[in-house]
């Protein structure tokens, strides 16, 4: 399978002042993203998530080690344009990364920035708008939209540029239950239609629909898997002050009180399935 | 102190043609100690009611009574209604500005008018009450403490006013699991070592399950209920009408076919175990 | 409280006036202008307030929103008034001590005042009748040519659009954090302006605070949607002059030769 994003042995460190030693936010991290997948990164605030992904379009660049995307170097001056569109990235507060008072005018703010001819930036913007379902909302000043409709806006804006990649920076963290819901929606979406979808966040019920979790912790790799997998090891996620998704925590206290489930469910499907095989076992 | 609210209305821009009706007789009681959790969704008039309470919005009618006062009426000064109810905003670490958490601390209680030794005194007990180390945190900088002290100092600033009702206004949004559960715990020991009635809003159905004992259910700017969470959150097809979900464990005990309403994880487990019939 | 301030003065309407290419905008505006200092007589200013006035029709604006923004120039309207009316020397007609009034004195004063009224409603259906991203759009457009010559006339027009994008939300921010210091006792309307302006660096420190925290997250944001300047920027929206804007424009010329030719012979 093609791999689209090539961490190397990345170590990232910062200075808080000017006397003071340098902090490694991210510490030796290796790994590659395949083509098409859905990849969640989860960790507690300050395990270094947020600075992973603003190393992987460059908008950080590695201390040392490297980031390759679809084979630029992210170090490359010359390539950093080229990254940049094929990976584009949502981030956390909605309000913060909308450049323009006209919901259409902001969605073309990447494709103008590309150079594209306008009749076909049209047809992008109202492609990408019709995508996140804000197509009626185009001519509308997104501080009248919600929080939940301008992050849609946000994903227009990077969808537009037609990235092969878009990396989500926790984009749910600052919305309500139902905004959240319609992102979550979305994110689905576009991993259906081919993109290589990376989502950084914090809430665990957002990993269940990836194919593959990263779980990072103090600028390392802690676990590294298919859902499943990583979450059948919840003491571990546990012991670094993480949470499991709902479904694994009940399992495990099910299981504690003898009751034969699976360990690692993290679908309620899976759960109701085997709570009713065991009923009828009885 | 008990609350009593009456059949409280607010409209925004009066007589224009943006005029909008942003509670409409709203009507509620909440007894002295108990907490009280507040859900809508977004708009539903949540912010313009806390609003209310804390005497910064004042209605075009009804009633607040607060004890035995009336903050509605034009005679009650602001600090009166401060020294009884205390409000925290979303994100409130946004309003920090002091140059030590200390001084941030202490800027709530010096506008009430106190004696030095007085704010001192409450400074130290409010940063404690909300589970930080005193001595360790008081000099640093409320700007480059991580974003969970940032806001646990920001809540210690409206405790150090000493409310009778404190009202929070969801206090966990923003924040990762972990930092989220602190911030319950916090509001847990608060509610345990003063005694005092809380205020609760939040999204989190889950959290208001496991803390409040009772809800106020608001939707385009009425009260639609109040009782018990286990009332409440029975009531699932009404709740969906209004756009707001029932805690996750409750929803899925329901799919499950559990008969009754299950609120927390623990009674969970043992239904679950009554169940599948081990 | 903030949320009544109203920005800019836009008054969104369907009309032909609103349809127009900002740049025929901007430009009608500028010559409209130039016109009332080469009018030299009250004729020339009647042809310049029924143009106006048809504009004013065409474009649906209320007069009465077009009155209100008035309102602050009306003491500046005054005080020039007053001024011409006392201080022009000629023919008295009034006489009270120093005060007196001329027959040129109020032939000047009544003039000025007409012109400054014309002036500014004129100028306003500019900003009345195109919304302000338009107006920074041809304002860009039509600088362009300069940039050349080292002037940003696409930095500006960024940072206009920026602005316009920005001002809502920090107003919103503003009125978010006084209410929250309010509700830790913050008292913004009592005490000398001293004691005011102390109670202001509560609600000042975290404002800055926050602009900064928006402007580092546009900053990036803007970045990694592969912003880089202006050069090699396309745009959604091209500005092409359609034939409204051209018919325009031949009344804009027109009306400029009839004020030129009415000045040199009446």
């Amino acid at each position: 399978m093609d791999k689209v994003i090539t961490v190397e042995d990345l170590t990232f460190e910062y200075t808080r002042g000017e006397n003071e030693e340098p902090v490694k936010a991210l510490d030796g991290i290796s790994f590659e993203i395949d083509k098409g997948s859905f990849t969640a990164i989860i960790g507690k605030n300050g395990s270094g998530k947020s600075t992973l992904a603003k190393n992987l379009n460059g908008l950080l660049i590695p201390t040392s080690g490297s980031v390759f995307v679809e084979g630029y170097d992210t170090r490359d001056d010359e390539a950093i344009w080229e990254i940049r569109q094929r990976a584009g990235m949502v981030f956390q507060n909605p309000d913060n990364q909308l450049v323009s008072s006209i919901v259409e005018d902001d969605v073309a703010f990447g494709p103008e920035n590309l150079g594209i001819e306008p009749a076909e930036i049209r047809r992008r913007v109202d492609k990408a708008l019709e995508d996140v379902n804000m197509g009626e909302y185009k001519m509308k000043a997104p501080h009248l939209l919600s929080g939940g409709q301008k992050q849609r806006i946000a994903i227009a804006g990077v969808v537009a540029m037609r990235p092969e990649i878009i990396i989500f920076d926790e984009p749910t963290a600052m919305l309500d239950p139902k905004g959240r819901k319609e992102i979550m929606a979305i994110i689905k979406e576009l991993h259906q239609d081919g993109k290589t979808v990376i989502l950084i966040t914090h809430f665990m019920e957002e990993t269940i629909d990836a194919d593959r979790v990263i779980i990072l912790n103090e600028g390392k790799i802690l676990l590294d898997g298919a859902p499943e997998e990583v979450f059948k090891r919840a003491d571990e996620i546990r012991a670094v002050n993480l949470e499991v998704p709902m479904m694994t925590d009940l399992a495990d206290r099910l299981i504690k009180e003898g009751i034969d489930v699976p360990r690692g469910i993290i679908r309620e499907e899976d759960m109701v399935e085997a709570i009713c095989r065991l009923k009828s076992q009885n | 102190m008990p609350i009593k609210v009456t059949k409280l209305t607010h409209v925004y821009d009066e007589g224009m043609p943006t005029e909008q009706v942003a509670l409409e007789d709203v009507s509620f009681q909440v007894e002295d100690g108990e907490i009280l959790g507040i859900i809508g969704h977004t708009g539903s008039g949540k912010s313009t009611l806390l609003q209310h309470l804390d005497g910064l919005l004042k209605p075009n009618s009804g009633s607040i009574i607060i004890g035995d006062t009336d903050i509605t009426k034009p005679g009650v000064s602001l600090v009166e209604i401060r020294k009884r109810v205390g409000l925290v905003f979303q994100y409130p670490e946004y309003q920090l500005f002091e140059e030590t958490v200390e001084k941030d601390v202490a800027y709530g209680p010096g506008n009430l008018g106190l004696s030095q030794e007085e704010i001192d005194e409450r400074v130290r007990e409010a940063i404690a009450l909300v589970g930080l180390d005193f001595e360790k945190i008081k000099d640093r900088s409320p700007f480059e403490l991580s974003g969970g002290q940032k806001r646990a100092v920001a809540i210690a600033g409206v405790i150090a006013m000493r409310p009778q009702v404190l009202i929070l206004d969801e206090p966990t949004a923003g924040l990762d699991p972990r930092t989220h559960e602190d911030i319950l715990n916090m509001i847990r020991t608060i509610h345990d070592r003063t005694g005092n009635m809380i205020i609760l809003v939040s999204h989190n159905m889950g959290d208001i399950a496991s803390l409040a004992d009772k809800v106020l259910v608001m939707d385009s700017g009425r009260a639609i209920a109040c009782g018990t969470p286990l009332e409440i959150f029975s009531a699932a097809d009404k709740l969906r009408e209004v756009g707001l979900d029932l805690p996750p464990v409750t929803e899925f005990c329901q799919k499950l076919g559990i008969p009754g309403t299950v609120l927390t994880t623990d009674e969970a487990v043992q239904k679950i175990k009554e169940f599948i019939g081990a | 409280m903030i949320r009544d301030i109203t920005l800019g003065q836009y008054y969104p309407a369907e009309s032909p006036i609103h349809r127009l290419d900002p740049r025929v905008k901007i430009t009608a505006t500028l010559l409209f202008i130039i016109e009332l200092f080469i009018v030299d007589n009250f004729p020339g200013f009647a042809i310049c307030a029924a143009v106006l006035g048809a504009v004013i029709l065409v474009s649906r604006v209320p007069l009465k929103f077009i009155m209100r923004g008035m309102k602050p120039i009306l003491f500046i309207l005054f005080f020039t008034f007053a001024l011409n009316i006392f201080m022009v020397k000629g023919e008295v007609i009034w006489e009270l001590g120093f005060l007196h009034i001329t027959k040129e004195g109020i032939r000047i004063a009544v003039f000025m005042a007409v012109r400054l009224v014309l002036l500014i409603m004129g100028s306003s259906m500019l900003t009345l009748a195109t919304k302000p991203l338009n107006l920074t759009d041809g304002m860009e457009r039509m600088l362009s040519p300069f940039a050349k010559l080292g002037f940003p006339a696409h930095e500006i027009a960024m940072m206009m659009t920026i602005a316009l994008r920005f001002i809502p939300t920090l107003l919103e921010e503003t009125d978010k954090i006084m209410k929250a210091q309010q509700a830790r006792g913050a008292d913004f309307e009592s005490g000398n302006i001293i004691r005011r302006a102390k109670a202001l660096i509560p609600v000042l420190v975290p404002l800055f605070v926050s602009a900064f925290r928006i402007a580092q997250d546009l900053a990036m944001a803007m970045e990694a949607r592969c912003y880089r300047g202006g050069s090699g920027r396309t745009r959604l929206h091209e500005m092409k002059l359609k034939t409204r804007d051209i018919v325009a424009f031949i009344l804009e010329a027109a009306f400029l030769v009839l004020i030129i030719l009415e000045a040199r012979y009446f």
